[in-house]
């Protein structure tokens, strides 16, 4: 008697089909929602600077002051629209968040640079925002540089010197990820992200809906087995979670052009595994909460500290110990370094072997968790 | 001999939650093919009572066997040959008739034409033939009682279990479904039900009177009537309830 019956588990999953293909809210969110967050995310969640308007007051107003507005704009860090005359104007604009960056070029400018004297161009910068504020002086740092080396050569030449050489350099090349574009960064990270959200809310609803409206109550006083209900109750969902991964993946990868550098295969080999994981969550919280209400605050409570803390978009190196610790425990880190290396890096499990082993510990855990609480309920 | 004759046999069955005692030693031998009617005052302990005897709560203490199976050692079992329903009519409001029969005789594992013979013949039986491809939350609570016995019915359990089967029903549904009950009676199926309603007790071959956990009286109606010497069971009842809550610990407690 205490055998798994095929007969009660396909009853289960029948009914499961027929209840979700009924209830069109589950379906939108199963479907829709990840498309639409993807979406959102995908745009909102960038944190490329460029293009920063920029307010110049230009008392020189020479062939050499525009040459360096010029190179400011080519830059494309600033965009250098607006011109006014006094501190005044440039107080106004900053303060009124018009521009963020504003340049002051001294008044005898060109009369220095065509001479053999000095001066100093300021930049006054916005830094309420030390992203864009970091973004801005490294441009403005690197057009003063070049304007400057190109000035002491063309000095150098007309002395009758050789044009001289820089004695040190350094050649930067960026790996992986070589336009350095956040989207690159952000869209592997949020395929887990979502896949997390999505998932663990619809399975702890499914469940917790029986008990709160008394079918549960009746299904104990039937013959099917913990297993077959927890297993018929599962399996649909992986079905709804491999459906909405390859929808986000062909956004990730047709719409943002966010292609994996790794094999997909392992990538979806991979994102499954985090499905479990995340499937053996939702059936924990249901396990746990009565209402679906407290199912809901339950997911939110779970999906709040995995942003921050899993290195989805404050890296992980930098925080304080007790905080990466937390991370630690949460899932989506684990995933995020694994869907980001196969996607960025196009690397195999020669690297990932780790995480994946933290994130297969971590579904047999909670499912052993999560069935042990659930057989307790129905007895 | 015995196991195939009493339905129920049951000795000295106490349930402990924690501290609080919710059944204390109830005993009582139901024959087969007996309607048993469970009476008594909410919270009295029927509920719990019945899910001990359902093999879905565990006895603390005594003995009980259902069908033959014991209650400790053959839950799974006694589920398989039980029907059971509750007041909820526990089913999937968002599926039709149809599918929560379809749903019920798959869990009970009926499978292939014997399935649909079973299926049709119960759909017969309890008149649902015109609303099955209806949702079951489109229904008046009549129906949906219906419905609910239908599906406590597709397995052909040798007892069936009834919480009060109908609380919130109206009286035309309430003598529609009685009569069901007494056929199934007629043709061998034992039945316990609890009920509020003493003139639905008053048809049962048996009833129990349940006070504090304990079952206080056990007879047919017309022993208990005669015994406390009452023309009528509302009569017994109230006799019972202002009797027992005198002698009750707890209501000594909050005077």
């Amino acid at each position: 008697m205490k055998r798994f019956n095929w007969s009660r588990f396909l009853a289960i999953l029948v009914k499961e089909f027929r209840q979700i293909a009924r209830d069109k809210p589950s379906v939108i969110m199963a479907v829709g929602m990840p498309v639409i967050m993807l979406l959102l995310f995908g745009y909102a969640v960038n944190t490329d600077v460029d293009h920063m308007p920029t307010v110049v007051w230009d008392q020189s107003m020479s062939q050499d002051s525009r040459e360096v507005i010029s190179s400011l704009r080519n830059s494309t860090y600033l965009d250098p629209d607006f011109y006014v005359r006094g501190y005044d104007e440039i107080r106004r604009y900053l303060d009124g968040s018009s521009a963020r960056v504003a340049v002051i070029i001294p008044p005898d400018y060109g009369k220095q640079v065509q001479g053999s004297g000095n001066t100093t161009v300021q930049v006054l910068v916005d830094g309420s925002d030390p992203t864009a504020a970091r973004a801005a002086m490294s441009a403005v740092q690197t057009v003063g540089f070049n304007t400057g080396w190109e000035v002491q050569a063309d000095r150098l030449a007309q002395q009758g010197g050789a044009t001289p050489v820089l004695p040190v350099q350094v050649e930067t090349r960026v790996w992986y990820n070589p336009d350095m574009k956040s989207l690159v960064f952000n869209i592997p990270a949020l395929i887990g992200l979502i896949i997390q959200n999505v998932i663990a809310m619809l399975t702890a609803f499914s469940l917790v809906r029986e008990k709160e409206r008394g079918t549960l109550e009746q299904l104990v006083v039937t013959p099917v087995r913990p297993t077959e209900l927890m297993l018929g109750k599962l399996v649909p969902f992986v079905i709804i979670a491999f459906v909405s991964l390859m929808l986000i993946l062909s956004v990730g990868i047709l719409w943002f052009g966010v292609p994996p550098k790794g094999s997909l295969l392992l990538l979806i080999l991979l994102s499954m595994l985090f499905v479990t994981t995340v499937l053996a969550i939702g059936l924990l919280i249901s396990t746990i909460s009565r209402t679906q209400l407290q199912a809901m605050q339950m997911t939110i409570l779970l999906i709040l500290p995995s942003i921050l803390l899993s290195g989805f978009i404050f890296p992980r190196e930098t925080m304080p110990l007790f905080l990466k610790g937390l991370g630690g425990i949460v899932p989506l880190t684990y995933f995020l370094v694994i869907v980001r290396g196969i996607f960025l890096k196009g690397i195999g499990l020669e690297y990932l072997w780790k995480e994946t082993l933290v994130l297969a510990t971590f579904s047999l855990v909670l499912f052993f968790l999560a069935a042990k609480r659930f057989r307790k309920n129905l007895d | 001999m015995e196991k195939t004759e009493l339905a129920i046999d049951c000795r000295g069955l106490v349930k402990r939650f924690g501290n609080y005692t919710a059944v204390e030693g109830v005993t009582f031998q139901l024959p087969t093919g007996a309607i048993m009617g469970f009476v008594g005052p909410n919270g009295a302990g029927k509920t719990t009572t019945i899910r001990l005897l359902c093999g879905v709560l565990m006895p603390t203490e005594g003995h009980a066997t259902v069908l033959g199976f014991d209650v400790k050692t053959q839950p799974e079992e006694i589920k398989q040959h039980i029907g059971y329903m509750s007041q909820k009519f526990s089913l999937y409001e968002d599926l039709t008739v149809r599918e929560n029969i379809d749903f019920y005789a798959g869990i009970y594992n009926l499978t292939g034409t014997f399935a649909a013979e079973r299926k049709q013949q119960v759909i017969e039986r309890i008149g649902l033939n015109e609303r099955l491809p209806q949702l079951v939350q489109s229904l008046s609570g009549g129906w949906k009682q219906r419905v609910a016995l239908a599906c406590a019915l597709l397995h052909e359990p040798k007892l069936l279990v009834l919480d009060e089967p109908t609380a919130g029903v109206d009286p035309v549904s309430r003598r529609v479904f009685w009569q069901i009950i007494h056929k199934l009676a007629q043709e061998g199926m034992t039945i316990l039900v609890s009920t509020h309603y003493m003139d639905e007790a008053d048809t049962c071959d048996y009833l129990g009177f349940v006070f504090y956990g304990r079952l206080i009286a056990f007879g047919t109606p017309a022993e208990m009537k005669a015994k406390e010497n009452k023309a009528n069971l509302d009569d017994l009842f109230i006799y019972y309830v202002e009797r027992e809550a005198v002698d009750d610990p707890r209501n000594k407690g909050n005077r």
